[in-house]
């Protein structure tokens, strides 16, 4: 144990993703001994995020205001939907440059262990968004583990109702990952290859 | 196929020990509590990724250790292979083939292929029906490493399966529930159906080797049978488990008399037809067929699944029931005739591994632990001379006198934390 700040600093940087004890001290320690200036960026910048960024009001994507720059964006494909688990996701389907339409972010995935059904995903939304008949394909990229299939497999069901066409991304991207893991080239071809669910 | 040298490494007693092995029998000597079973065990890991003694890692290592260390020369028909296996308790074990970057464990699988038999195994045949499902699995691992993912798989499935049915439970089932459990549903019997196929593969394997391989360990008066009961297929009682039929009620056929056992020993005989195992409702089912035939099982319980709140058919509730004649092996079998079909299993297996891959030097490794001791001097030799045949044998003894003398080998005294010749 630390004395004071630097504990709960430890504390803290402990409780992000992917950050174990050890690393979480490392990081304490760098930051102690780092640039004050460099360090008032760092503090700023998360300041900055949790003062300013949102969830855009159509896609739930991450925005500065009401909506994302992907959906105030004319250019963009209005009759594509692409549904993904996360934020991230987003950022990962937008460096492969293979699609042009726009997305809804569910928030995660189905998955009854850690409690989260339906009703905890943007999934209403999304039905809502549906109403407007612009929409005519909606391709799923949900991660491609057994929650993300389960969520597809979900929205496949509820959709098949409403005669819109649904794809889900091609396989050959390593089944139990991350969809934000997967390199360019491979979730590229997947969007190419996308398989159709129904329609 | 032989291990030419292991290194062990806080694994279990040992800091660290290291020593060669050859082809042919390695007796490890030393009287109870020095390590004997430590050294079988980790063999053991090395080929199934799992211990026979325990359910979890954090006994492995050695107390005060943080992980433990496997690592082998596996010598194949001439070729080499050097595999190194890090346990950590809670963690992704890692591995290592040639050493190449690290991998994920399950990629070694394949690389050493053992058959252990052990004390513990009298639970094949008296324990409960989790001990028979893990036999028939771990063979088909064994068999088909990629079906470690299909065993995963439908774990995983279930779990979120059962914690769905539980938050259902107490007439808050609703339509979300509802809806989502169809989906569950829909994974479930992929999953399983998979399972299922592959299991049924295994036991069409065992079949024409269980009743010969017990005939073969006794005087031949019983024939040993077993069959395999699906919740899938089976009528539920109320406690969601499935009546045992006794043999008899099986078609003759299905009965095999010992003499017939005999002359199925022909290896160019047609010996499948004999079927020792049998899985009623399920033969000749195909992939399709076993999942839809697991979700008609699963529509069919809906009410008592979501009132009970667990998953009630499909593979992790069917059983294995085993026969001696007409009787039910469980219960009814005897001290000897409960080691004797143990002992049957477990060569079945032998021969089914040695089957798959006849080619020279690619033979499983046999480990016996502690066997002889438990049986009388006509089963030790008959057991001794089938094992002869394996490349490589591995067996413990407190007492080295308890070891057949016509297995011959070297002697490894095993004193607490060594090993020495
Ligand atoms: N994780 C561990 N760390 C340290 N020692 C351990 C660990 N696990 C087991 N042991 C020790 O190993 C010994 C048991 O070893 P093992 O089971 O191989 O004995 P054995 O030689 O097979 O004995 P027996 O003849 O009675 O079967 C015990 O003394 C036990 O305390
Ligand atoms: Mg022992
Ligand atoms: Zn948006």
């Amino acid at each position: 144990m630390y004395e004071g700040a630097v504990q709960e600093l430890i504390d803290e940087l402990g409780r992000l993703p992917g950050v174990g004890p050890k690393s979480a001290q490392r990081i304490a320690f760098h930051i102690l001994e780092a640039d004050p200036e460099d360090m008032k960026r760092l503090s700023d910048a998360i300041r900055a995020v949790k003062e300013r960024v949102k969830f855009c009001s159509i896609c739930f994507n991450v925005s500065e205001q009401e909506t994302c720059a992907i959906c105030r964006d004319p250019r963009r494909d209005e009759t594509v939907l692409c549904v993904v688990e996360e934020s991230k996701d987003v950022m990962a389907v937008e460096r492969t440059r293979s699609f042009r339409g726009r997305y809804h972010v569910l928030g995660g995935s189905i998955n009854p262990i850690a409690g989260i059904g339906p009703d905890q995903l943007h999934i209403r939304e999304l039905l809502n968004r549906l109403s407007d008949d612009r929409i005519e394909e909606i391709i799923i990229a949900t991660d491609p583990n057994l929650e993300g299939e389960a969520t597809a497999t979900y929205l496949a069901r509820m959709l098949k109702t409403i005669g819109i066409k649904v794809t889900r991304l091609a396989s050959g991207l390593p089944v139990g990952g991350d969809l934000e893991y997967a390199d360019e080239v491979t979730l590229g071809r997947a969007f190419e290859g996308r398989r159709s669910l129904i329609g | 196929m032989y291990i030419s040298h292991l290194s062990l490494t806080d694994f279990r007693s040992y800091a660290q020990a290291d020593f060669e092995l050859g082809p042919g029998t390695t007796v490890f000597v030393g009287s109870n509590g020095v390590g004997k079973t430590n050294i079988a065990e980790a063999i053991g890991y090395l080929a199934s990724l799992s211990s026979h003694r325990v359910s979890t890692d954090a006994p492995l290592i050695r107390f005060g250790a943080e992980r433990a260390l496997v690592r082998a020369r596996v010598a194949r028909g001439g070729q080499a292979t050097a595999v190194e296996l890090e346990i950590t308790a809670g963690k992704a074990n890692r591995a290592r083939i040639n050493r190449a970057n690290p991998v994920r464990a399950r990629d070694i699988l394949g690389i050493v292929r053992t058959v252990l038999f052990a004390p513990e195994d009298l639970a094949l045949v008296k324990g409960d029906p989790a001990n028979r499902r893990r036999f028939l699995d771990d063979l088909m691992v064994a068999l088909r490493p990629h079906h470690a993912a299909t065993r995963g798989d439908y774990e995983r499935v279930l779990k979120q399966r059962n914690a769905l049915l539980k938050s259902a439970r107490s007439g808050r089932y609703t339509a979300a529930h509802e809806s989502t459990l169809e989906v569950w549903d829909q994974h479930l019997a992929q999953a399983g159906a998979r399972l299922l196929r592959g299991r049924l593969d295994v036991l069409e394997l065992l079949s024409a080797h269980l009743g010969t391989e017990y005939a073969g360990l006794t005087d031949g008066s019983k024939a040993a049978t077993a069959r395999y009961r699906c919740t899938v297929v089976e009528e539920l009682d109320d406690d969601g488990g499935t009546a045992a039929l006794p043999a008899t009620a099986l078609p003759p056929s299905a009965i095999p008399s010992a003499s017939q056992d005999r002359d199925r020993q022909d290896p160019a005989g047609g010996t499948r037809e004999a079927g020792a195992v049998r899985a009623p409702g399920l033969e000749g089912a195909g992939i399709g067929d076993l999942e839809r035939m697991f979700l008609e099982a699963l529509a069919a319980h809906r009410k008592k699944e979501t009132e009970r709140g667990i998953t009630l058919v499909g593979p992790h509730r069917d059983e294995l029931d085993l026969f001696l004649g007409p009787a039910p092996a469980k219960g009814y079998a005897s001290h000897g005739e409960t080691w004797s079909l143990a002992l049957a299993l477990r060569l079945a297996s032998y021969r089914v591994l040695g089957e798959d891959d006849p080619r020279e030097g690619a033979g499983p490794i046999l480990i016996l632990d502690d066997v002889f001791a438990e049986l009388d001097a006509d089963r030790r030799s008959r057991l001794a001379a089938v094992v002869a045949g394996a490349e490589q044998v591995i067996v413990t003894a407190a007492v080295a006198a308890d070891v057949p003398s016509e297995l011959g080998g070297r002697v490894l005294r095993v004193t607490p934390g060594h090993v020495s010749p």
